[in-house]
């Protein structure tokens, strides 16, 4: 196992002097580099075996205009980073003079401190043996599961870097670790089913390997019995994981820079204005424990934070980049990337009920005895999620519930507009859950439209 | 990239390949690349993005008993591709002793040049002068053709990519590869009526591309159709036949069907298709094709990204399965031949069976005799993404769509989903017109996003699942 690693003040002291020979005053820089190897398997032969080592670097400059240009580079030899200089300087000639970056103005004030011990690795073979006897296990518990034809089992040790050229450095080092399990499972003269988990961990050793095993089985195999749905208005509940991941799609709501380019459903108008019902919260908190992957900054440098969303139905606050929060008057938030025109985006959602405040309900997903319809995963949101409309007609893995029996719903889709689901939920259920995508509880959402095959 | 691959190669890489061989291993790959990506984005009257990006890499691949260990590495020294060959060959069990051990391998063959004809391309392609000018154009364009406007976009994307492969059965090729994409895309809103819509123009190996392009045909249809959209209705879901226009429309094949005649697929144990060759899975209307030959179409090669030069596949013929789309892994560890159809994003992907150009072939009828036998159903004007699953569950959302009433196009709707299952859906395209179209996409699976082709006549679906409100 190598170890693929940048050292900060070398490469700084590298670009600070590359850039003075081309003439270039201002500048900053992201940087990367990973050792990533990861195993799949099938059916307890090894499938494919990976490893990459990866570095890469974005570079700005600004020209003498003040305009800004980027140029980003896999070869970070001298000779590399001379030409992804000149190549930022020529792309600077076509600078946005409209809207030009400037560092952070918290590229330098102190970091918080991110509990993120480095975990050792163990290595491409133990992680082979490990996903083996993993597939082998899921692959014993019930007959009708034949095949897990999509499984990994990943770790990495990955540096990031911010440098510019007022003397800002920002590095962080990181290892991770990430197990997936999608089993197929047919019975005779039934339709075949998929379903899976999914487990995230500082190193492989601390995967939770049997709880990604008994989960991908509960859930390929809970949908064995399916049945068709028929097409109307339902009560609908989501998993935590379903809503977060329908939240994550329409994220450009929270995003400033949307607002200011004119495709987020959001207005600078619409600060304090009610977004959602009284009782939802939502913030952002790239600094939440149990996310894995955590940063301490973001790509301008500014220190990741916790950031109010939504507050008593109310939105607060919009994600912002150096620029963005310079047009709207407040502090970069620490959701930037790197970039000409730098993008913004969430970190980690964390939903959850208003302090004080009440739906008036008390729903429960595993008790409730009135017909609804429960939500497991969505599909396709790159293709069903109309962000700059507020729609949604989105394909899902899920149950029709009726006096408290689950029956699993064959080929069905879900379709709604985010601003009226937001307006319709009827309550959070009390307990929040940690998954890959973020924090939130079972959340319910009345009158959305289902059509199936029946 | 100032350097160049070239014949200079042969001895490092026969270097290598002999040490893996050496080592034991049944086959040993290298692919080297160099890309040269511009992007450039313009909105309203604005520039407001220019990304270079230039990157390099080689991606190494060991087999040994059908399976195989793959390592990536942005260094091209001979340090560093040696270890990344000795990090696969150890995945595998193997080891390079540094001596050449009893190899079946006998040596390279002659470089096949593929990219002879094309080492001016890259400074043949617009500058970012060009292709900024041409972008405002676009904007403008919308600015004069479009109503209710918030936002338009013009986008540019130029990939260059230079590859060398080299492997221990003999391969040794390069290949230069040139593909372009152009977009327009605007957002119209007016009170609580929005709608967004783009279009893309994308060619392959036509360095002089964005020079031809008719800006005002594009932006007028962009135009027209955000125009129509703007106050649609959305579509009442349900169950209901489904005419789907040519071009784009391609993309039900390739969600519903395409992927699943991979070998890839076959591998994972994914296709209900896989002991099907010489059987009926589809309407005898439908005939199907994957090639990588159509000039200037967004998935053609000269050569695959395992050195094989692309044959034109005949997938389906009258509704009969003919063959699967194979590469070299899927050819060891399924028997099907290979198809010139290995593929991979870059260097950090192994090769996997991946769609070219994929097409429904043309059929008799003329598009209005589709249209003209639905008494009620969803004419899909424009299609956006799609996606299918590990059971052939696909689907794919229609950006465009029309009802039919008593085989007439009436009024447009929007929000509408089809999904459905390849195996039921296969033996309902009952109808295909004679106007076969092609268009480029984008297409993102276990090999990365490659550029591929998408394309039909106007074809009819008997019966579908409309996912709507």
């Amino acid at each position: 196992m190598s170890n693929n690693t940048l050292d900060a003040g070398t490469l700084r002291d590298r670009v600070q002097t590359l850039a003075t020979s081309a003439g270039i005053r201002q500048w900053d820089l992201g940087a990367a580099c990973s050792d990533d190897c990861s195993v799949q398997v099938d059916r307890g032969e090894a499938k494919q075996l990976k490893a990459a080592q990866r570095s890469s670097i974005k570079v700005r400059v600004w020209n003498s205009d003040g305009l800004v240009g980027i140029t980003s580079t896999t070869d970070l030899t001298d000779s590399g980073l001379a030409r992804a200089l000149e190549g930022a300087q020529q792309a600077s000639g076509f600078g946005n003079p409209d809207d030009v970056p400037q560092f952070s103005p918290m590229a330098t004030v102190p970091l918080p401190q991110l509990d993120r011990p480095l975990m050792p690795r163990q290595g491409i073979l133990p992680l082979l043996k490990d996903l083996r006897a993993a597939e082998a296990e899921l692959l014993s518990r019930h007959p009708a599961i034949q095949t897990v034809p999509y499984n990994g089992l990943a770790e990495s040790l990955s540096t990031n870097l911010y440098l510019n050229s007022d003397g800002a450095i920002r590095t962080m080092e990181r290892t991770q670790a990430s197990l997936y399990l999608y089993a197929r499972a047919e019975e005779s003269g039934r339709k075949p089913r998929s379903s899976g988990a999914i487990r995230m961990a500082l190193g492989s050793s601390d995967l939770d390997i049997q709880g990604c095993i008994d989960e991908a089985v509960e859930r390929t195999v809970s949908h064995l019995a399916y049945q068709p749905i028929e097409t109307g208005s339902y009560r609908v509940c989501f998993t935590p994981e379903a809503f977060l991941s329908l939240i994550g799609a329409f994220s450009s709501m929270f995003s400033a820079r949307a607002v200011l380019d004119g495709v987020s459903l959001s207005t600078r108008e619409s600060l304090g204005q009610t977004l959602a019902v009284p009782f939802l919260s939502l913030e952002d908190n790239g600094l939440h424990p149990d996310h894995i992957s955590a940063s301490p900054f973001d790509g301008e440098g500014t220190p990741t934070q916790r950031l109010s969303l939504i507050e008593s139905g109310c939105l607060r606050n919009f994600l912002h980049s150096e620029a963005t929060a310079r047009a709207f008057g407040v502090k970069p938030t620490g959701h930037a990337g790197l970039g000409a025109k730098v993008s913004v985006g969430p970190d980690w959602f964390v939903v959850g009920t208003t302090p004080g405040q009440t739906s008036g309900q008390e729903l429960d997903h595993t008790r409730e005895t009135d017909t609804f319809v429960l939500i497991e995963d969505l599909s396709a949101l790159h293709a069903g999620v109309k962000a700059t409309q507020g729609s949604f007609s989105l394909p899902f893995d899920g149950w029709l519930v009726k006096g408290g029996e689950r029956i699993s719903v064959e080929a069905a889709t879900v379709a709604g507009d985010i601003r009226s689901l937001l307006t319709s939920i009827l309550h959070l259920e009390p307990t929040q859950e940690v998954t890959h995508r973020g924090v939130a509880p079972h959340v319910w959402v009345e009158g959305l439209s289902i059509t199936g095959e029946a | 990239m100032t350097e160049s691959f070239s014949q200079a190669w042969s001895s490092t890489l026969q270097a290598l390949l002999q040490r893996g061989s050496g080592a034991g291993a049944d086959l040993v790959e290298v692919f080297l690349e160099h890309t040269d990506h511009l992007g450039l984005l313009a909105e309203q009257e604005r520039i407001t993005s220019v990304n270079p990006t230039f990157a390099r890499g080689a991606g190494i691949r060991v087999f040994l008993n059908g399976w195989d260990g793959f390592v990536s590495t942005n260094d091209l020294s001979v340090d560093g591709l040696t270890r990344a060959l000795d990090q696969a060959l150890a995945m595998l069990n193997l080891e390079a002793n540094g001596l050449a051990g009893s190899s079946s391998f006998e040596g390279l063959g002659a470089l096949k040049d593929y990219a002879l004809e094309k080492t001016s391309w890259l400074q043949q392609c617009p500058t970012m002068r060009d292709a900024s000018s041409r972008l405002l154009e676009g904007t403008s364009q919308l600015e004069r053709l479009g109503q209710h406007l918030q936002v338009r976009r013009g986008s540019y994307a130029r990939d260059w990519q230079e590859v060398l492969v080299a492997a221990s059965d003999g391969t040794f090729a390069r290949d230069i590869r040139l593909h372009q994409s152009t977009g327009l895309s605007v957002l119209a809103a007016d009170g609580d009526h929005r709608s967004s819509v783009g279009r893309r123009y994308g060619s392959t190996d036509r360095p002089d591309d964005l020079f031809t392009w008719n800006v005002e045909s594009s932006a007028a249809e962009v135009c027209e159709s955000a125009g129509t959209m703007l106050r649609a209705d959305y579509v009442e879901a349900g169950q209901m036949p489904v005419v789907l226009a040519n071009r784009f429309g391609g993309v039900i094949f390739h969600e519903a069907c395409g992927h699943l005649l991979e070998t890839t697929q076959i591998e994972r144990g994914t296709t209900p298709f896989a002991e099907q060759v010489g059987e009926l899975i589809a309407h005898p209307a439908v005939t199907a094709i994957d090639e990588g030959l159509s000039s200037g179409a967004f998935g053609s090669l000269s050569m695959d990204d395992e050195g094989m030069e692309p044959q034109r596949t005949v997938l389906i013929k009258e509704g009969v399965l003919q063959r699967f789309i194979s590469d070299r892994a899927g050819e060891l560890r399924t028997g099907h031949q290979r198809t010139g159809s290995g593929r991979r994003q870059s260097h950090a992907f192994a090769a996997a069976s991946r769609m070219r150009n994929t097409y429904i072939d043309a059929g008799p009828h003329n598009p209005n005799d589709l249209i003209a036998s639905v008494e009620r159903g969803l004419y899909c004007k424009s299609m956006g993404g799609g996606s299918v699953g590990p059971t052939g569950q696909f689907n794919f959302s229609v950006e465009e769509g029309y009802l039919i009433e008593n085989g007439n196009l009436t009024r447009p709707v929007k929000g509408a989903t089809l999904i459905g299952d390849a195996k039921d859906v296969m033996p309902r395209i009952s109808m295909c017109a004679d106007d076969l179209d092609l268009a480029a996409g984008y297409c993102g699976s276990v090999s990365g996003s490659i550029f591929v082709t998408v394309g039909q006549p106007h074809i009819k679906v008997d019966s579908i699942t409309v996912g709507g409100r």
